[in-house]
């Protein structure tokens, strides 16, 4: 079973995450680096990537003569998605036992657990 | 240059989805399939995924042994990411027009929903030579 | 960077023979999209026969014949699809033999295979795809695993690629030297990029990832051989050897950057540094100097440091200047600036950067904030420096780069 493990966070947490000290972000990237090898070897990692941060984020809606109408305006309050990682696991348990170990190797932030809805197109 | 493409909905979005008509599911659904393929098409797609509902939605944090302490309750302006759209294109404006299209995804009407639709570009695994 | 150890000879052998087959398939049937395609097809045949039936006298002739065949084969079922209502015979001509088409064969068709790839029509990942695919030899699922794309969009990508070249009209013939001067840039960037961009995570990949700056050398090194005068190719390659000797000490063990003042010199490769300043010194030696030869010299100067502290940076400086005049943009700028400090102090780099604050090319870029954090910490201004650092970290679209933009940050917060 499929399942994405969303880590996301607001502009003014992101700033905060920016003023962590060296070894507190020496010790998140290590951890990080090694959930990411055992679910390789245990063969439940699918895939993971960190998105640009959110001001690089920009809305789209529909066109104006040809031309994407955008915009880079959000409430504070926002979450955005900084990153997720798509596990294949056995059960929702299995789920919720690796977004813990993430949670735990990121200031126990909270992280949302949703599973695929559909078969369609993989990204392999 | 890989994009995501994203579709959010509040718990009230998703409700709203579950009562349209069946022609306007399946204008939806037609809609889909074509983007798609024509994403494909176009040799930009990467990969695309719907995400299971807000109440299927869980939140997950280490408890004190390490255990994780799973919740189930959400504010109700909270944003849910419903789905999306990875690509690969030459630069930012070829995923601003191809994310206009995915706006136009038809709504519960049957017309053009002009959906937001959130575009970040996907960060790369490797470090730039400084060439 | 096989699978399967034991394949690697039989994988080297059919990536040296397939621009050789194409070229020789292309030319007899006029139509490089479709002998491209039957290419592949002998490509594939061959990978999964030979291992069984162990390799043939002539392996480029079988691939020939088979690609041939194929070729025929379709030609006839679109004749039958396009003739179904008539009788006309859809015999076409009998099967050229090969040793007909072997005659005709031209050492230049790799050339003109590689010219014809990175024809300007192309976008610059539609020209490395099929550079990868016609003159590379590779396989479209290896060309889709190295840039993280499906199989599908990459073999999808080539088809529109090819279609476009086609729409060209480019014929199958060697361009003229003067055509050549014109289009060689186009070339040399295409292989520069292959090298430089195709890098592909290591996070949790499943087949064995592509080694595509390898794959680079290789096809620099075979334009060479087919243009060995050429000062411009012999610099790329020469870079490329410079770059690449430095790839064991570039990278932590968990995937962090160690930046060039810090890393273990031990770990360089040697080898490849004398061959890169060998053939420096050759293509230097004919007078005129390019973009790629300045950026190899740059290279050659680091590499020949044995400490980063006996760094000759006047020598960087001046070639820099050079780099300046010959290919002046936002990117050398920039490290131009680095040089500039390095030999007259952080303020006299941070005037240069100040140029670059209207340059609507790299307003915004990450590298103008990070380079801007690094000659500020230099000077001292902390404060300013973490500001810089920070607003790097955010700008960056490289996981790595931004770790470590953070971490310089961090570093500084902390005194």
């Amino acid at each position: 079973m499929k399942y994405i493990l969303l880590m996301s966070g607001t502009r003014a947490g992101v700033e905060g995450y920016h003023a962590w000290p060296k070894q507190d972000i020496e010790a998140h990237m290590a951890v990080l680096h090694g959930i990411n090898k055992d679910l390789t070897e245990s063969g439940e990692f699918v895939a993971t990537q960190g998105l640009a941060e959110p001001k690089e984020a920009k809305v789209v809606r529909g066109e104006k003569n040809g031309v994407p109408v955008t915009d880079g305006i959000f409430p504070e309050s926002k979450e955005f998605l900084l990153g997720y990682w798509i596990v294949d696991v056995a059960n929702a348990e299995r789920a919720y036992a690796i977004a813990g170990r993430i949670s735990a190797a990121s200031v126990n932030m909270p992280i949302e657990v949703r599973q695929f809805a559909s078969h369609e197109a993989k990204s392999r | 240059m890989k994009y995501i493409l994203m579709m959010n909905g509040k718990k009230s979005d998703f409700e709203g989805y579950a009562r349209w008509s069946k022609e306007a599911l399946q204008a939806n659904v037609a809609f889909m399939r074509t983007f798609s393929k024509e994403l494909k098409d176009a040799g930009v797609f990467v990969s695309t995924e719907g995400l299971g509902w807000p109440s299927e939605a869980k939140v997950v944090r280490a408890g004190k042994d390490g255990e994780p302490i799973t919740d189930g309750v959400f504010p109700e302006s909270k944003e849910f990411l419903a789905g999306y759209w990875i690509i690969d294109v030459e630069s930012p404006d070829q995923a601003y027009k191809i994310a206009a299209r995915a706006s136009q995804a038809p709504g519960a009407g049957g017309k053009a929903a002009n959906m937001p639709i959130e575009v970040r570009p996907v960060l790369c695994g490797h470090a730039d030579l400084g060439l | 960077m096989a699978d399967h150890p034991n394949d690697a000879p039989l994988e080297h052998l059919l990536r040296e023979l397939a621009p050789q087959v194409l070229g020789a398939v292309a030319r007899r049937f006029h139509d490089f999209a479709a002998a491209e395609d039957a290419v592949q097809e002998a490509m594939i045949a061959a990978f999964t026969q030979w291992p069984r039936e162990g390799v043939p006298e002539n392996p480029r002739g079988w691939l020939i014949q088979v690609a041939c065949r194929r070729m025929t084969d379709q030609i006839r079922s679109d004749i039958a699809r396009r003739d179904r209502e008539t009788t006309v015979a859809a015999e076409t001509e009998t099967l050229t033999p090969l040793s007909e088409i072997e005659a005709d064969m031209d050492p230049d068709d790799t050339l003109i295979l590689l010219f014809m790839c990175c024809h300007p029509a192309l976008t610059p990942s539609s020209a490395i795809a099929l550079t990868l695919r016609a003159v590379g030899g590779l396989t479209t699922a290896e060309i889709a695993n190295a840039f993280l794309v499906p199989e599908a969009t990459m073999a999808q990508r080539i088809s529109r690629a090819k279609q476009t070249i086609k729409t060209s009209g480019a014929p199958f013939r060697l361009p003229s030297s003067q055509e050549r001067t014109g289009q060689l840039p186009a070339v040399l960037h295409v292989l520069y990029l292959i090298f430089s961009e195709g890098y592909s995570s290591s996070i949790g990949s499943r087949l064995q990832r592509f080694d595509l700056a390898r794959e680079a050398i290789r096809l620099t090194r075979n334009a060479k051989t087919l243009l060995p005068d050429n000062a411009e190719i012999a610099g790329l390659l020469a870079l490329m050897l410079l770059t690449d000797a430095r790839r064991a000490a570039r990278t932590g063990p968990d995937e962090e950057i160690i930046p060039l003042d810090k890393q273990d010199r031990s770990l360089w490769d040697r080898a490849e540094i004398s061959e890169g300043i060998e053939l420096l010194t050759a293509a230097l030696a004919h007078g005129s100097v390019g973009l790629y030869q300045l950026q190899a010299a740059i290279a050659a100067v680091h590499d020949e440091a044995k400490q980063a502290e006996e760094t000759d940076w006047p020598q960087i400086l001046a070639l820099y200047e050079l780099l300046k005049q010959v290919s002046p943009g936002p990117m050398v700028t920039l490290n131009h600036a680095i040089a500039a400090a390095m030999v007259h102090g952080p303020a006299k780099g941070l005037e240069l950067l100040r140029t670059l604050d209207s340059d609507p090319r790299v307003a915004g870029h990450y590298r103008l904030d990070a380079v801007r954090a690094h000659l500020l910490e230099k000077t001292g201004d902390h404060q300013a420096a973490i500001k810089h650092y920070r607003i790097a970290a955010a700008r960056t679209t490289s996981i790595p780069e931004r770790n470590y933009l953070m971490t310089q940050a961090a570093r500084l917060a902390v005194d």
